[in-house]
């Protein structure tokens, strides 16, 4: 038995009660979110739920900890972008984006 | 189950080995228990472990005490006093006790913090690369999930877990290419009594060293991490005496670091609770032989009085279930089990401080605070230019340790570099008001109105 | 000489240098330790009604774009950012329609906005309000760094960790110095600006001002994208802020800040220098901040910090000489808007110290007024 998720529209396999964090690395993949400043590549860190460094987007829910969630059978996940609102919002449709100003501190 | 269940005799905070201990002590006396944790399983980072059907051959190598650990839970799932919430992230506890989490108020008349610790580790240029992780992030990525950080693995820092975690790592089929431990450890022969009437431990520590042997990880003290490279993911390590001689580059894919674990104390400190510095700088929670803090009704147990290992978790975690259940039978024996082994701890926390040498090796463009990106620069010039002299004013003015994590990962080099550690420096850097961050729908109360 | 290394202090040193003086600072504490380290930074015309406290903004608001002309500003984050005032009902707004045109007559810039306009300022605003005004004067500062940048920019002599233990006096009774922890500190003339401790400070001098704390607490979001705007609030805010009331009032003043996170304010209370966290205060801020903006019902809070305003019952400042002692000047008792009032403040003890007629009327600030009613 074995969960099918996706990572940036790549198809990936897990095993059923990994974390996303796990499964990701598992895949080959060290990092999974960009920084919101200095746009630097951040993955795994504390491994256990304290560092908030491994933060990603499932779902179209941003600020995700990868150490922590389980992945499930037809997750979505994607690297999260700075603060993980303005692409998250354009994925699930909301309307946080309409004025575009979220680039503005980048 | 039912989390309406306006009241419980007792909630604990945490499923470790002190919390089930606790809860299974004080069920077993007839109190009402409720026992919350954030993840999903009994077991806490101790005895974390993977979801059914998720196994290896070499997976029992990883475990030690693992009948403990099936006792506890046997006791915890056979009671009908003790409800059980897993994914319950407690934000807050006022005092009365209403234990407030991120799907609702609970409420108690005792309260045992069983929350644990979290890893200490300083920065040094690079070590915000992918593939840099905690020592007890491999461990759990490791125990919980049976994944490798990395293939080619340098395990580094100071304190016992080291150990376990270079041998689980080798044991499990990553090329450990060195354990580099921050400090001689020649110290422990001077205080040889605790050793011999702990004999367990010894027992253990020695089981660890012949598996090393048996898969050649070299051992090195002396050495610390001062620098990771790579472009966007960890290439390299390069070693050194904390003086920076004997230099040595070792290219690897992960490096699993940490400098001995701090207690997880929010809840309690915001709640007021005493607290005691310890000799290597992390700061716990002051309790009495009964495990009282200083907030009557409310107890620390395990890590969150200090780091003293599992058997001192799992003897405090029952001492507080006796103590509220009023039943004194066998406490006696309980606690000088207990004393017994924090008097070890104390000695091994003299023997793994963090060298202070670690600032030496910070270039001005290290990011010191990885949530808010504060490089070492900007604190230095904080410090120097405008008179932050403390903690707080650096945190203030660079915004240092006011990210996500609220500091558990940077606190304790903040510290240093305002205060230079001071103990009030090291106290501020343990406090923060939120033990989690709290959806603002949840804090507005919405979760009750929802029910 | 300033007792105190908060904004008010930190601007009294950088006035006082610029007329002239050699300028040392003692503080007990840190830079910006008390209430200017505890505060959003909020510069607001917005919220005063026509009379002295206006007019010491109005001014203000002048000289802190003038310090953020000279590239002072970069270093504290300031903001032009202008302020909505949202009504939640017909006659809120009417009432705030008449505040507003008070305001206007005294040369605040107050633009009425209809319901179906606020959107225009504020996309993710709540539906339902009533309308609004723009304040187009109201910015913001990052008041730590605020502080900081005006002491380092005043070149004064900075004693951190030093209390004050009492004032040192000639054989005249005008002032000579200072008693610290760490020694005596002469100076001819001593300003207290000591914020929450100036009651403590004055009452060396044998004066007396009824500086009480004010409690508040700010709750600090998550970083998030530039979706709020400006500074908003509700029009409730501007009757909390003027109430005497020693109980717990709150309305949500909500706005985003340069570096991510949004901060909500504002609740009030008196309840001494109890830094116990209030739930119901914590409560009551997030459910506001969720009505006036829905989308932050989901949005996690990260901390939130509790702050003492240092109020007097008047709720205006003491700024001038000491009825007693000559040579000792007040500058203290700013509530909740310090930040908006420092260079102003700092500029006007400036002009008192030199003997110069002030920009500002001081008149009113007369920290002898407490005494005198008393007497009365």
């Amino acid at each position: 038995m074995s969960v099918e998720f996706s990572f940036d529209d790549r198809s990936m396999t897990a095993h059923p009660g990994q974390s996303v964090g796990a499964a990701l690395l598992a895949n080959g993949v060290r990092s999974w979110r960009t920084t919101r400043f200095g746009g630097r590549p951040r993955g795994l860190f504390c491994g256990i739920g304290v560092c908030f460094d491994c933060l990603v987007t499932v779902n179209g829910e941003p600020n995700v900890r990868a150490c922590l969630a389980a992945v499930a059978d037809g997750d979505v996940v994607s690297t999260q972008v700075g603060d993980g609102h303005v692409a998250s919002a354009t994925e699930r449709g909301a309307d946080l984006t309409s004025d575009g100003r979220g680039d503005e501190r980048d | 189950m039912s989390v309406t269940d306006p009241h419980f005799d007792v909630a604990v905070i945490g499923a470790g080995p002190a919390g089930m201990s606790a809860a299974a002590t004080a069920a077993g006396h007839g109190l009402r228990v409720v026992l919350i944790d954030s993840g999903r399983q009994l077991g806490g980072q101790y005895f974390r472990h993977p979801a059914p059907g998720l196994t290896a051959p070499w997976l029992s190598k990883l475990r030690h005490g693992w009948s403990h650990f099936e006792q506890l839970a046997a006791r915890i799932e056979a009671s009908l006093r003790i409800d059980v919430l897993f994914e319950h992230q407690v934000w807050a506890i006022e005092p009365g006790f209403t234990v407030r989490t991120d799907r609702g108020p609970i409420a108690a008349a005792n309260v045992v913090l069983a929350t644990g610790s979290y890893e200490r580790v300083v920065p040094f240029p690079g070590w915000d690369l992918p593939g840099v992780v905690t020592a007890g992030g491999a461990q759990a990525l490791l125990k919980g999930n049976l994944v490798l950080p990395g293939q080619r693995v340098v395990v580094a820092g100071t304190g016992p877990l080291l150990l376990p975690v270079a041998a689980g790592l080798s044991v499990a089929g990553a090329k450990v290419l060195g354990l580099f431990e921050a400090n001689p450890l020649r110290g422990y022969a001077k205080h040889p009594i605790p050793l011999l009437t702990n004999p367990s431990k010894l027992l253990e520590a020695a089981d660890y060293a012949r598996r090393f042997v048996g898969n050649r990880v070299p051992v090195r003290s002396g050495f610390i991490v001062i620098e990771a490279q790579g472009a966007d993911s960890l290439e390299a390590v390069v070693v050194a005496r904390p003086d920076g001689t004997g230099r040595r580059r070792i290219p690897c894919d992960a490096l699993a670091i940490g400098y001995g674990l701090a207690p997880q104390i929010d809840l309690g400190l915001t709640l007021g609770c005493d607290h005691t510095l310890l000799a290597d700088g992390t700061v716990a929670l002051r309790v009495d032989t009964d495990q009282r803090t200083s907030i009557p009704d409310f107890y620390a147990v395990g890590e969150t009085a200090g780091i003293a290992g599992v058997q001192t978790s799992i003897a405090e975690g029952a001492i507080a279930g006796l103590v509220i259940a009023g039943d004194r039978t066998g406490l006696k024996a309980l606690r000088r089990r207990r004393d017994r082994q924090r008097t070890l701890a104390d000695v091994i926390r003299t023997q793994h401080p963090i060298p202070p040498a670690w600032r030496d090796h910070l270039t001005p463009d290290t990011v010191v605070c990885r949530c808010e990106e504060v490089p070492a620069g900007a604190i230095t010039e904080a410090v120097e230019h405008l008179g932050a002299t403390d903690t707080r004013t650096v945190k203030l003015l660079t915004r240092a340790g006011m990210g996500w994590c609220q500091g558990r990962v940077c606190g304790y080099a903040i510290a240093c570099l305002a205060g230079g550690g001071t103990p009030t420096d090291l106290l501020a850097a343990a406090k923060r008001p939120l033990a989690r961050p709290v959806p603002l729908g949840v804090l507005a109360g919405q979760d009750q109105r929802n029910n | 000489m300033v007792i105190g290394a908060g904004v008010i202090g930190a601007a009294c040193a950088l006035y006082a240098a610029r007329a002239g003086f050699t300028v040392t600072v003692v503080d007990s504490g840190p830079v910006a330790g008390g209430t200017s380290g505890a505060g959003e930074g909020n510069l607001l015309v917005s919220d005063k009604e026509p009379g002295p406290e206006l007019e010491l903004a109005m001014r203000s608001q002048e000289l802190w774009r003038l310090l953020a002309a000279e590239g002072l500003g970069e270093g504290f984050e300031y903001e032009a950012k202008g302020g909505l005032v949202v009504a939640a009902t017909a006659s809120d707004f009417s009432a705030l329609r008449a505040f507003a045109a008070a305001q206007e007559a005294a040369g605040v810039i107050a633009d009425e906005v209809a319901a179906d306009s606020l959107a225009e300022f504020e996309p993710y605003l709540a539906q339902g309000f009533a309308g609004g005004f723009w304040y187009p004067q109201d910015a913001q500062v990052m008041p730590a760094l605020a502080t900081a940048r005006m002491l380092q920019a005043s070149g004064a002599e900075l004693f951190l960790g030093s209390a004050v233990t009492g004032l040192l006096t000639s054989g005249d009774g005008a002032v000579r110095g200072v008693r610290t922890t760490r020694g005596e500190i002469p100076a001819r003339y001593v300003v207290n600006a000591a914020g929450l401790w100036s009651a403590a400070i004055a009452a060396m001098a044998g004066s007396a001002l009824p500086v009480q704390p004010r409690r508040g607490f700010v709750l600090v979001t998550e970083p998030l994208p530039a979706l709020i705007r400006h500074k908003v609030y509700s029009a409730a805010y501007v009757s909390d802020v003027a109430s005497s009331d020693a109980a717990l009032q709150s309305s949500a003043v909500v706005e985003g800040t340069p570096s991510g996170p949004v901060l909500i304010g504002a609740s009030r209370e008196r309840v001494g220098l109890d830094r116990t966290p209030s739930y119901e205060a914590l409560q009551r801020l997030a459910a506001q901040a969720v009505e006036m903006f829905p989308f932050l019902e989901r949005i996690d809070v990260q901390r939130y910090y509790c702050g003492f305003r240092p109020y007097l019952p008047d709720h205006l400042p003491a700024i001038g000489p000491d009825a007693r002692i000559a040579g000792l000047f007040h500058a203290c008792g700013h509530e909740g808007a310090g930040i908006g009032l420092a260079p102003a403040t700092g500029e006007l003890i400036a002009a008192l110290l030199v003997g110069e007629k002030p920009q500002v009327d001081a008149e009113p600030f007369r920290p002898a007024r407490f005494e005198e009613v008393e007497a009365a």
